[in-house]
């Protein structure tokens, strides 16, 4: 869906701040751009929708070469997140997610439509919020807005910068989760820019890592974390939340095997960090295993550990 | 509280309309102002079209200042005009460093007597607040704001007229409001050269030594400065409000 060509950005004769980069995103995936500040990635990410004009390289998206349109009408056609919203103050909320619509001339009642249908799509009652101005919401749903404004004209790319940073922990894993859901549902592709690695292992289906300009790796979580291309990915993914960031990418019923055990169930949709976090909270050695209230099976301690383990990233045959 | 200062601000248009209409109705209360029974009221001209010229001029000046400092304010704030920033900050300081009377001294042999000196001191005079704060407010919108609008692909224009001016709105509009109460003062000082304001009453008290002349060229000259400013600052508060 997005190719990237050999693609720098120089300024003057300090060193590139991307430096021949090349990368491909697949249609209807999440791939999350880490690295620490100063990496490139924000510039990477803007030389996408051309906010930045690349000094050498291309970027395809869906085949098409981005220099062929006017930079202001390939942005019309990629939605953009920013950290901290980047809200219109002086705009209500209708007026806000109607932004690009009204910059394409859709018709009134289209984007009438459209903005209520996404109101509702990130669980905001249309009739409470649509007049409401941004200074009127709270944070989280400030972010939200963000997002429906950014998706308001059904583009096929989403770029998003930090979209959570400016979040408090608790609300930043709610919207986390519901961008997932929603980007399942639409299946846009998303490049997300982050410095936060847990975040990137949560919502990515890729990552890229990005130092000095220079791509280190591109890979699913479990393979980053099984195989680290450099011993800087390998600080980056790796450190004493390893085996844990690598249980959080499998959810229960993946480990589920025959058996019964004692003690609440956990749901089978639940990630294997949680039922880790649970035997060890609750003494157990196996927690029964529910689907839809159905027991299924058990989990145990001993499978957890076994995929904890180094050699975990590789699927079990 | 609030009701009394609009009711006060009420009683004083009402009074300067009446005053104007009418001015010899208040011969009563400025004859104890006059020795040897001198006129109690200005007649060499009518007081209302004194003022309504004060005000033509007054209005001219600062449109056409508030024209060219905003244009420069928005030019300079574009990626292409940034070097120019320092030539129109100099230009608007430069009009507000020289003097009125100098401005009127050094132009008055190049215009000649009346209203056009005194436009152009005018003009000059109110160029830098409505520059500096124009600049203000459109460098004023936030770095969040501004890459949203470009992200979302608005034009350079378009997020001139739908984002940038909207938001700096209230300060370019106070900035203007300063521009005028300011001009509006200094535009009596235009009757030294002849321009027909209400100066000319002032001067005229000052020369015949009739103090109820003086007091009354510049009560009109103070009951329009309070009211054109309230009525800016009410425009402003409008603005304000619909910015959320």
């Amino acid at each position: 869906m997005i190719r990237v060509e050999t693609l720098s950005k120089r300024y003057g004769e300090a060193p590139p701040v991307v430096d021949d980069l090349s990368m491909e995103v697949a249609a209807g995936e999440i791939c999350a751009v880490v690295g620490t500040s100063g990496s490139g990635k924000t510039t990477l990410l803007r030389m996408i929708n051309r906010l930045v004009e690349p000094s050498a390289g291309r970027v395809l998206i869906a085949g098409e070469d981005t220099r062929n349109l006017r930079g202001h009408e390939l942005r019309r056609r990629i939605g953009y997140v920013i950290q901290g919203h980047g809200l219109f103050p002086h705009w209500s909320v209708a007026d806000n997610i109607g932004t690009v619509p009204r910059l394409l001339r859709w018709k009134r009642a289209a984007i009438d439509a459209r903005v209520d249908e996404l109101l509702a799509l990130f669980g905001m009652e249309p009739a409470t919020y649509r007049d409401r101005r941004p200074a009127e919401l709270s944070g989280g749903q400030q972010q939200r807005v963000g997002v429906a404004r950014a998706l308001a004209a059904r583009p096929d790319v989403l770029l998003m910068d930090e979209p959570f940073g400016a979040l408090d922990p608790v609300i930043r894993g709610r919207a986390q989760d519901e961008l997932a859901a929603v980007q399942a549902r639409l299946g846009t592709t998303v490049v997300l820019v982050t410095h936060d690695m847990e975040e990137a292992v949560r919502l990515g289906h890729r990552i890229a890592v990005m130092d000095a300009g220079r791509l280190l790796q591109c890979a699913t979580p479990a393979e980053m974390m099984a195989r680290p291309a450099t011993p800087f990915v390998e600080a980056l993914v790796g450190g004493a939340e390893r085996p844990f960031r690598l249980l959080s990418l499998d959810r229960v019923e993946a480990a589920v095997e025959p058996g019964e055990a004692d003690g609440p169930p956990i749901d089978a949709g639940a990630n294997l960090r949680e039922a880790l976090s649970a035997c060890l909270w609750s003494g157990r050695d196996a927690l029964p295993v529910e689907r839809n209230g159905q027991r299924i099976g058990r989990v145990t301690l001993a499978a957890l550990r076994r995929r904890a383990a180094p050699e975990a990233g590789t699927p079990a045959p | 509280m609030r009701l009394l200062g609009a009711a006060w601000r009420i009683a004083l248009l009402l009074g300067l309309v009446a005053f104007l209409a009418r001015p010899s109705l208040f011969a009563p209360v400025f004859a104890p102002l006059t020795r040897f029974d001198a006129p109690p009221i200005y007649d060499g001209t009518s007081l209302l079209s004194l003022t309504l010229n004060h005000l033509a001029l007054t209005g001219a000046a600062t449109l056409c200042a508030s024209l060219l400092a905003l244009g420069l304010a928005i030019l300079v704030t574009r990626p292409a005009g940034a070097e120019f920033l320092p030539f129109s900050r100099a230009l608007a300081n430069a009009g507000q460093t020289f003097p009125p009377v100098a401005v009127l001294a050094l132009t008055v042999p190049l215009l000649g007597f009346g209203a056009a000196p005194t436009f152009l001191a005018l003009f000059l005079y109110g160029l830098l607040p409505v520059f500096e704060n124009a600049l203000a407010g459109l460098s004023g919108v936030s770095p969040g704001v501004s890459e949203a609008a470009r992200g979302s692909g608005m034009t350079g224009p378009q997020r001139l007229a739908l984002v940038e001016l909207p938001l700096a709105a209230p300060v370019i509009l106070s900035g203007i409001r300063l521009s005028a109460i300011v001009s509006l003062g200094t535009a009596t000082v235009g009757s030294t050269v002849a321009a027909k304001t209400l100066g000319e009453v002032v001067i005229a008290g000052l020369l015949s030594g009739n103090t109820a002349f003086v007091l009354q060229g510049g009560l009109i000259v103070a009951a329009l400065a309070i009211l054109i400013n309230d009525a800016f600052l009410w425009v402003e508060g409008r603005v304000r409000a619909r910015l959320g």
